[in-house]
C-alpha cells in the first residue's frame, strides 16, 4: 500500500481515474443494457437482386444510385426494411409531387415487388426490420397503458383521439384511423417523416403493442354520445353549434315571427 | 276577456281569480300587465333563446351536481369505460366518466347541459348584434346596454368555469393558458396566479374553487342580471321597427296575453326540444377519447369552446414579444392579445352607446329602431369589430383549419396576422359604403317612386321609364328616417375676443360627430316625398295597357301570327284604375 500512498498525488492519478471511472460506466451500461444489434432481415439473394433492379428503376433517381442519398433525397443505407415497406405501401413513395411531405396514396408497388426492395435496402447495412406476427400481436396488450402511453407520446401531434394535426410548414402528422399494426409498428421504429424513431430501447415492443391496442380501440370504438363531428371537440362542435342548430332556432324564430295573415 | 260569465271554463277562471285576488290583490297587476303590448318581429326572438337556453343550462346542471365530485384526490379508475381502466385520474374527472357511463341518461343531460351552454352564449352575441345594428341601445336604453355587456362577460365566465370542470386533457389545457394568462399581468402575475390556483399548477384547489363559481356564485349574479334586463325592458318598452302607425311614443304589436305568451311559450318548447334531440343525437365534449389531464401531456388541436376562441386565437397570432424592464419580465406576447385586446373590446362595448350620443349629441329618445342603413358609420363599425373577431376566431382554430384543409400552418398564420390589421378598416369602409348606397336608394324611391321596369312610349314619342308610388308599408319604413345634424365647429373665441375654455374638446367633439354624420344622405321632406309619390303616380297613369296575352281579342292566323279584332281600347287610366 505504501507505493499507492506515495503516488497518489502524482498529477497522473486524476486522469487514470478519470479513465477507469469512465470505463467502469461504458462496461456496466453495455452489460446491463441489452442493445440489440440492428437486424437486417437479410432476404434470399434473387430477392436482393429484383430488389435492386426496382430500387434503380423507381427510386435512384432521388436516392442515388447506391441509396447513398443526393439532393433531392436522403441517404437509405440503414434506414431498414421497416422504413422502406411503411414509405411504399403505404404509397408514400415513390413522392407524387415535391411538397412539405409525402402523403399517403394508392401504392404502386405489389406486395412481392415492396418485400425485394425493403430486401435490397436491408442488405446495404443493418436497419429496424419488418416486424414479425409475434412483434404485431396486441391481443394480451394493456388497452388503458396504451392510452396513457398514446397522449404522452403521440397526441401531441396525432390528436388525442388519433385524428391527426397539423404542423409547420404545411407538414402534418396524418389520421390514425386507417392505420394497420404493422404500419404503426414501423412508423414507430422507422420515425418516417417528421416522427421521431420511438426504437424498441426506449419504447419497448410490449408498449408498443399497448399503443397499437389503443389506437385499434379507437378506431373500433363507437361513439355514446351520437353523431361523432371528428372527435376533434370544439372545433367541429361550435360550427355544427353555428351552423346547424343556429340555423334551426332562427328558421323557428322567423317562422313564429310572421305575421297572421 | 268576456263580461258575460256564462261559460263553465270562464266561471272556474273568475271564481280562482277573485280567491287569489282577495289574498294578493293581484287583479289590477295582472289586468293592467297581462294587456302589454310587444311588437313582433323575428330577430326580437334572439334574446329568449339566451333566456330559454339558460333555463335548460339550470335544469341539466342541476341534475350534473347530484353526481359529480368537484375533487382533484387521485383516485384509479375503475368504471365500465375500458379503454381507461385503472388509469390514474381525479375524481372530478372520474365522476364526469361515472354520469357520462354509469348514471341512467347521464350522458344525455350532460351533453344537452354543454350544448345549451354553448347556445346561450351564442344566442347572447346575436341578440346583441340585433340591439347594436339597430341603434336599440340608444337613450333610454344605455343601462340596458351596459347590463347586458355584463352578461355576456358573466356568460363567458360560466361556460369558461364549466369547460374546466371535468379535468380531462383539454380542460386541464385550458387551465394551463389561464394561468399563463395570470402570470403575463406586469409585477403581481406570479402571485396572483399562486392566488387563483392555491399554489403550483395544478395543486389541488382549482377544481373545488371552479366548481363554487360555476354552480354559485356566475349563475347566481346572471339569474340577478337576467331580471334587471327583463324589468327594464318591461318598463321601458320594447323598441319597434319603424312601420305603419308605428311612432316613437306608441307600441304596436300582440297583447302578452294570449298572442305573445304562446308564441314564447312555443319558442320555448321548441329551444328545448331542439337541445334534447342534439344532446341526444349529437357529441359534445368527449371526455372520455381526451383522457385524464396530466400537466405533461398536451393533444394537437385542443381548443377552448367557441366562445374563447378568439381570445386563444389571439394569443396564436401575437408575434413573440417580451422585454425585461427593470428585472421584470413583461410577457407582451401573452399581455396583449389575453389581456390588453378584451380589456379594450369589452370597455369599447360597454362605453359604445355614451361615445356614440356624445359624439354625435344626440339627446333624443328612441322608442322605434334604427335600420342600420340609416346609421352608416355604427354599421361600419359593428361590422369591422366582427371581421376582427372572426379571425381572431378563426385563429383559435388554425392548426384544425391547417390540417382539414392542407394549408400550411405559417402562412395561415401570417395571413390571419396581416388580415387582423387590414380587412376591418377594408370591411368598415365597404360596409359603410353599402349603406349610403342603400340610403341613396331610398331617397331615390322617396322622391320619384321605384323603378317598374317598364318603358313607355308616350304619344310624341319621348320614352320614359314608368315609376310606380310605394306602397304604404315601404313609405312607412323609409320615411321613417331620422337626420341629425353635424356638430357645429366650436370658435376659438367668442365675438368679445373671449378664449372658450371647451376648444379643444369641442373641436375633437365636431369631428367626431362629422365623422359619423357628414356623408348622411338627406331625407327629403314631407312635402318632397308627398309630390314625388303624387309625380310616380301620374306616371303609372300613363302607362300603356298591358294586358294578358289571353286576355287580347285576338285571333291566330297561323305562323305564329295573330290578328287583332278592331275596336275601341279602354284608355290607359281606365286600366290602371281597373287593376286596382
Amino acid at each position: 500500500m505504501k507505493f499507492l500512498t506515495a503516488r497518489r498525488r502524482n498529477p497522473f492519478v486524476a486522469v487514470l481515474l478519470l479513465v477507469a471511472a469512465l470505463g467502469a460506466v461504458g462496461f456496466t451500461f453495455s452489460a446491463v443494457s441489452n442493445i440489440e444489434p440492428a437486424q437486417a432481415s437479410l432476404g434470399s439473394q434473387t430477392q436482393v437482386e429484383d430488389g435492386k433492379k426496382l430500387y434503380l428503376e423507381g427510386c435512384s433517381s432521388c436516392h442515388g444510385l447506391d441509396a447513398q442519398g443526393a439532393m433531392s433525397g436522403p441517404s437509405l443505407i440503414g434506414v431498414g426494411a421497416a422504413a422502406v415497406h411503411f414509405q411504399v405501401s403505404t404509397g408514400r413513395m415513390p413522392l407524387a409531387a415535391p411538397g412539405a411531405q409525402a402523403t399517403a396514396k394508392e401504392p404502386i408497388y405489389d406486395v412481392e415487388e415492396v418485400a425485394a426492395m425493403s430486401a435490397y435496402i436491408a442488405s446495404l447495412a443493418p436497419g429496424p426490420a419488418i416486424p414479425t406476427a409475434e412483434d404485431l400481436d396486441y391481443s394480451d396488450a394493456d388497452i388503458a397503458e396504451g392510452g396513457v402511453l398514446f397522449r404522452i407520446n403521440c397526441a401531441q401531434c396525432h390528436q388525442a383521439a388519433g385524428q391527426g394535426g397539423a404542423l409547420t410548414q404545411g407538414k402534418y402528422a396524418p389520421n390514425l384511423m386507417q392505420a394497420t399494426p404493422q404500419e404503426i409498428y414501423e412508423a414507430m421504429v422507422s420515425g418516417p417523416q417528421s416522427m421521431p424513431v420511438f426504437s424498441n430501447e426506449t419504447l419497448p415492443i410490449k408498449d408498443k403493442q399497448a399503443v397499437t391496442a389503443y389506437i385499434m380501440a379507437l378506431q373500433e370504438s363507437p361513439n355514446p354520445g351520437g353523431l361523432s363531428l371528428g372527435r376533434i371537440g370544439p372545433v367541429t362542435e361550435g360550427l355544427f353549434m353555428w351552423v346547424a342548430v343556429f340555423g334551426a332556432f332562427i328558421g323557428a324564430a322567423v317562422w313564429i315571427g310572421i305575421k297572421a295573415r | 276577456m268576456s263580461t258575460t260569465m256564462d261559460h263553465p271554463v270562464e266561471q272556474v277562471g273568475g271564481v280562482t281569480a277573485k280567491y287569489v285576488d282577495e289574498r294578493l290583490g293581484s287583479n289590477k297587476f295582472l289586468g293592467r300587465n297581462l294587456g302589454k303590448v310587444f311588437p313582433d318581429h323575428w330577430s326580437f326572438m334572439l334574446g329568449e333563446i339566451a333566456l330559454y337556453s339558460f333555463i335548460v343550462v339550470l335544469l341539466t346542471g342541476t341534475f350534473l351536481t347530484l353526481f359529480y365530485n368537484p375533487s382533484m384526490v387521485e383516485v384509479v379508475y375503475n368504471g365500465s369505460y375500458v379503454p381507461l381502466k385503472g388509469v390514474q385520474m381525479s375524481e372530478a374527472y372520474a365522476s364526469s366518466l361515472d354520469i357520462s357511463f354509469e348514471v341512467r341518461g347521464g350522458l344525455l343531460i350532460r351533453q344537452m347541459h354543454h350544448w345549451s351552454a354553448l347556445i346561450f352564449v351564442a344566442a347572447i352575441a346575436v341578440h346583441m348584434f340585433r340591439v347594436f345594428f339597430t341603434g336599440a341601445f340608444r337613450k333610454p336604453r344605455e343601462f340596458n346596454w351596459l347590463v347586458g355587456v355584463g352578461l355576456t362577460a358573466l356568460a363567458l365566465g360560466a361556460g369558461f368555469t364549466g369547460y374546466s370542470l371535468p379535468d380531462d386533457l383539454l380542460s386541464g389545457t385550458g387551465l394551463q393558458i389561464i394561468r399563463g394568462i395570470l402570470q403575463s399581468i406586469p409585477l403581481i402575475g406570479t402571485w396572483a396566479a399562486f392566488l387563483v390556483f392555491g399554489g403550483e399548477f395544478p395543486g389541488t384547489e382549482i377544481i373545488p374553487r371552479l366548481y363554487a363559481a360555476h354552480i354559485l356564485l356566475i349563475p347566481g349574479i346572471i339569474l340577478a342580471l337576467i331580471t334587471v334586463h327583463l324589468m327594464m325592458v318591461w318598463t321601458q318598452k320594447h323598441t319597434q321597427f319603424p312601420g305603419p302607425g308605428r311612432t316613437n311614443t306608441n307600441v304596436v304589436g300582440y297583447p302578452l296575453l294570449p298572442v305573445y305568451m304562446a308564441k314564447a311559450g312555443g319558442f320555448f318548447f321548441i329551444v328545448f326540444g331542439i337541445i334534447a334531440l342534439i344532446g341526444g343525437l349529437v357529441t359534445v365534449n368527449p371526455i372520455w377519447i381526451f383522457g385524464p389531464y396530466t400537466p405533461d401531456q398536451v393533444s394537437a388541436g385542443t381548443q377552448p369552446d367557441w366562445y374563447i376562441g378568439w381570445l386563444d386565437g389571439a394569443l396564436r397570432l401575437m408575434p413573440n414579444w417580451e422585454s425585461v424592464i427593470a428585472g421584470f419580465t413583461i410577457s407582451w406576447n401573452v399581455l396583449i392579445p389575453s389581456v390588453i385586446i378584451p380589456g379594450i373590446l369589452f370597455t369599447g362595448l360597454a362605453l359604445y352607446p355614451f361615445l356614440e350620443a356624445w359624439a354625435t349629441g344626440d339627446k333624443r329618445e328612441h322608442n322605434l329602431l334604427e335600420r342600420p342603413r340609416n346609421a352608416p358609420v355604427r354599421t361600419g363599425i359593428g361590422v369591422a369589430a366582427i371581421v376582427f373577431y372572426g379571425i381572431l376566431w378563426i385563429g383559435g382554430g388554425n392548426d384544425v383549419i391547417a390540417a382539414a384543409f392542407d394549408l400550411s400552418f405559417n402562412v395561415l398564420a401570417w395571413s390571419l396576422r396581416i388580415g387582423l390589421i387590414v380587412l376591418p378598416p377594408i370591411a368598415f369602409l365597404v360596409t359603410k359604403r353599402i349603406c349610403l348606397g342603400l340610403q341613396r336608394k331610398d331617397r331615390e324611391k322617396l322622391v320619384h317612386g321605384y323603378e317598374s321596369g317598364r318603358v313607355l312610349r308616350l304619344p310624341h314619342g319621348e320614352f320614359i321609364e314608368v315609376h310606380q308610388p310605394l306602397n304604404y308599408k315601404e313609405l312607412a319604413i323609409i320615411s321613417a328616417k331620422e337626420d341629425l345634424p353635424v356638430l357645429p365647429a366650436p370658435v376659438k373665441s367668442d365675438a368679445d375676443g373671449v378664449r372658450n375654455p371647451n376648444y379643444r374638446v369641442d373641436q375633437l367633439r365636431h369631428k367626431l360627430s362629422s365623422f359619423f354624420l357628414r356623408d348622411n344622405i338627406e331625407r327629403p321632406t314631407d312635402a318632397e316625398i308627398e309630390a314625388g309619390q303624387a309625380h310616380a303616380a301620374h306616371s303609372a297613369g300613363l302607362e300603356a295597357p298591358l294586358h294578358e296575352y289571353e286576355e287580347l281579342d285576338q285571333d291566330p292566323v297561323g305562323h305564329g301570327g295573330v290578328l287583332h279584332h278592331p275596336g275601341m281600347p279602354m284608355t290607359n287610366q281606365e286600366q290602371v284604375d281597373q287593376r286596382q
